[in-house]
C-alpha cells in the first residue's frame, strides 16, 4: 500500500491547508463543516488540523461517537443485566468506562460481575459456546459499520445452534441524525465530512439526500491527514461554486452501491425504530431492533429494573455532541472532568470529542 | 470504534480466512464480503473484513496525491 504514506505527507497536508485559506478568502462568510465520525475527530486532532485551517473555516465534531451517543438508560439496563446471576456480558471496550446512572462496568466488573472486553462480535459468539450454562448478552452499540458485524454474529450463532448469545440492541443510524442537525436552528452546519468507513457498508449513493434534498455539501472521506484535508478543500469548492453534491473522495473502499451482503444481514436481523441519543432527543426510526422473529435473542427483553436515569450533574456532552459547544465551554471541561476521571461520554470514549480535545487541541483552548 | 484496517487475505475458508499486514496474522470472518479472494486488500473491521479494496482507485488516489504535490505552492 505505497499510497499510505504520501496520504500522511506533511508537506501535502500544508499544500491543502494553503489551498482551504486561498478558497476560504474568496467565501461571502464564514463555513462551518462537520465531521460526523468519531475516527474522523480523533484523527483530526491527532493531526493537529485544525491548528491549518484558517479563519473562516470551522471544523466541528459531530454525533458520530457511538458510545458517546449512547444513553445513560442503555448502560443501567446493561448493569442491571450484569446483575442476574446467569449473565455473562460481552462489550466492546469503549463502553467499560462510560458513566451510567450509578456506577461503570468496569467498576461492575472489579465487584466480581462477569463482565468481558471483545475485540469482536464473533468473541462473544465463541464465550458463549464456550458457556453453554450462561446467556452471554452481547452490548450491540454502533453504527452502520459495527452493526453488520453484530448481524453476522447473529446469524453465526443461528447456524451453529447457539441458543444462549443474546444482543441487547444499540445501534444507531447515520441519516437521521444529520437530517436533524440540519434542521436544528442552534447548530449551523454549511457542510459534512462524511464517515469513510459507514459509507463502505452504506455506499455514496446513500447521501443523495443531502444535496439534492437538503441543499448541504457533502465529502466522504478516509482517515488520514491527506484524506481530511482533501475533503476540507472539496467542500470549500462546493460552497464556492453553490454547488452542493457528494463527492466520494475514498473510493478506494467506498462503492457507489456500498455493501449489499452487509446491509442484507443487518435487515434479516434488525428493523428500524425510535431511539434515543444523548444530546439529541428521541429521533424517529433512528435505531435498530431485533425482528420480533428473534425475540429470544433480544436481552432487551430480559424482565430486569434498571435504576432511574439521570445523566451526570452539569455535563454538557449532549451539546458538544450537536456540535452547539466546543468542550471548553463546558464548565466541567479539564476541571471535575479529566481522561482520569471522566464525568461525561465525550471524556470517557478515545473518539469522544472531550478526550481528542484533551488529548491534542489543548493549545486551541488555552490550557497549555 | 469505526476504526478499519486494510490487511491482505492470505488464505480462505468458507466463512473466514487469514488476513496479514506487517507480518502480523489475524483471522477474519468473510461473511459481510464473500467474494473476496487470495491475495485481496480486505478493509477489516471489529474482526470481520466489511469491504475489499480496489487496487485501481488506490492508484488513482496515488497519482493525484503526485498531482497536488508537484503543483507550484501557493504564494
Amino acid at each position: 500500500m505505497s499510497a499510505d504514506r504520501s496520504l500522511f505527507d506533511p508537506q501535502l497536508v500544508r499544500q491543502l491547508g494553503r489551498r482551504v485559506e486561498a478558497l476560504a478568502a474568496r467565501l461571502e462568510r464564514p463555513a462551518t463543516l462537520m465531521e460526523v465520525c468519531g475516527t474522523h475527530t480523533h484523527a483530526i486532532a491527532r493531526a493537529g488540523l485544525r491548528r491549518l485551517l484558517p479563519p473562516g473555516v470551522r471544523l466541528i465534531s459531530g454525533p458520530g461517537c457511538p458510545v458517546c451517543v449512547t444513553p445513560v438508560d442503555y448502560l443501567d439496563r446493561a448493569v442491571a443485566l450484569a446483575e442476574l446471576p446467569d449473565v455473562t456480558i460481552a462489550t466492546f471496550g469503549d463502553l467499560m468506562r462510560v458513566p451510567s446512572s450509578t456506577t461503570t462496568l468496569e467498576r461492575e466488573s472489579a465487584r466480581g460481575r462477569d463482565v468481558r472486553i471483545v475485540y469482536s462480535a464473533r468473541d462473544a459468539v465463541r464465550i458463549a459456546r464456550e458457556l453453554p450454562g450462561r446467556r452471554v448478552v452481547l452490548l450491540g452499540v454502533g453504527f452502520e459499520t459495527t452493526l453488520p458485524t453484530v448481524a453476522a454474529a447473529l446469524e453465526e450463532a443461528e447456524r451453529e445452534g447457539v441458543a444462549n448469545f443474546l444482543v441487547l440492541p444499540g445501534a444507531k443510524l447515520i441519516e437521521p441524525p444529520l437530517r436533524a442537525l440540519i434542521a436544528d436552528p442552534q447548530v449551523r452546519v454549511d457542510g459534512f465530512l462524511l464517515p469513510g468507513h459507514v459509507s463502505v457498508v452504506l455506499g455514496a449513493d446513500f447521501y443523495a439526500f443531502l444535496a439534492h434534498e437538503l441543499g448541504v455539501p457533502g465529502a466522504i472521506v478516509g482517515f488520514a491527514p491527506v484524506d481530511v484535508m482533501s475533503g476540507v478543500v472539496e467542500l470549500c469548492e462546493q460552497l464556492l461554486l453553490d454547488e452542493p453534491r457528494v463527492a466520494n473522495l475514498y473510493a478506494r473502499v467506498v462503492r457507489p452501491e456500498g455493501n449489499p451482503v452487509a446491509r442484507a444481514l443487518m435487515a434479516r436481523f434488525f428493523e428500524p425504530v425510535d431511539t434515543r441519543w444523548r444530546g439529541l432527543g428521541t429521533i424517529p426510526l433512528s435505531g435498530l431492533a431485533l425482528r420480533p422473529q428473534w425475540a429470544q435473542r433480544d436481552a432487551g427483553r430480559i424482565p430486569v429494573t434498571p435504576c432511574e436515569p439521570h445523566e451526570p450533574a452539569g455535563c454538557r456532552c449532549g451539546d458538544v455532541l450537536r456540535g452547539a459547544i466546543e468542550p471548553p465551554e463546558c464548565p466541567l471541561y479539564e476541571g471535575a472532568c479529566t481522561p482520569d476521571t471522566p464525568v461525561g461520554a465525550c471524556m470517557v470514549s478515545s473518539e469522544g470529542t472531550c478526550a481528542a480535545w484533551h488529548r491534542h487541541e489543548r493549545h486551541l483552548a488555552g490550557v497549555d | 470504534m469505526c476504526l478499519a484496517i486494510p490487511m491482505r487475505l492470505s488464505e480462505r475458508g468458507e466463512f473466514a480466512g487469514a488476513a496479514e499486514l506487517d507480518g502480523v496474522r489475524r483471522e477474519v470472518s468473510l461473511m459481510l464480503v464473500p467474494e473476496a479472494r487470495t491475495g485481496d486488500w480486505v478493509l477489516v473491521h471489529a474482526g470481520y473484513a466489511i469491504g475489499i479494496v480496489d487496487q485501481e482507485e488506490a492508484q488513482r488516489t496515488l497519482e493525484l496525491l503526485r498531482e497536488l504535490a508537484s503543483e507550484e505552492p501557493a504564494p
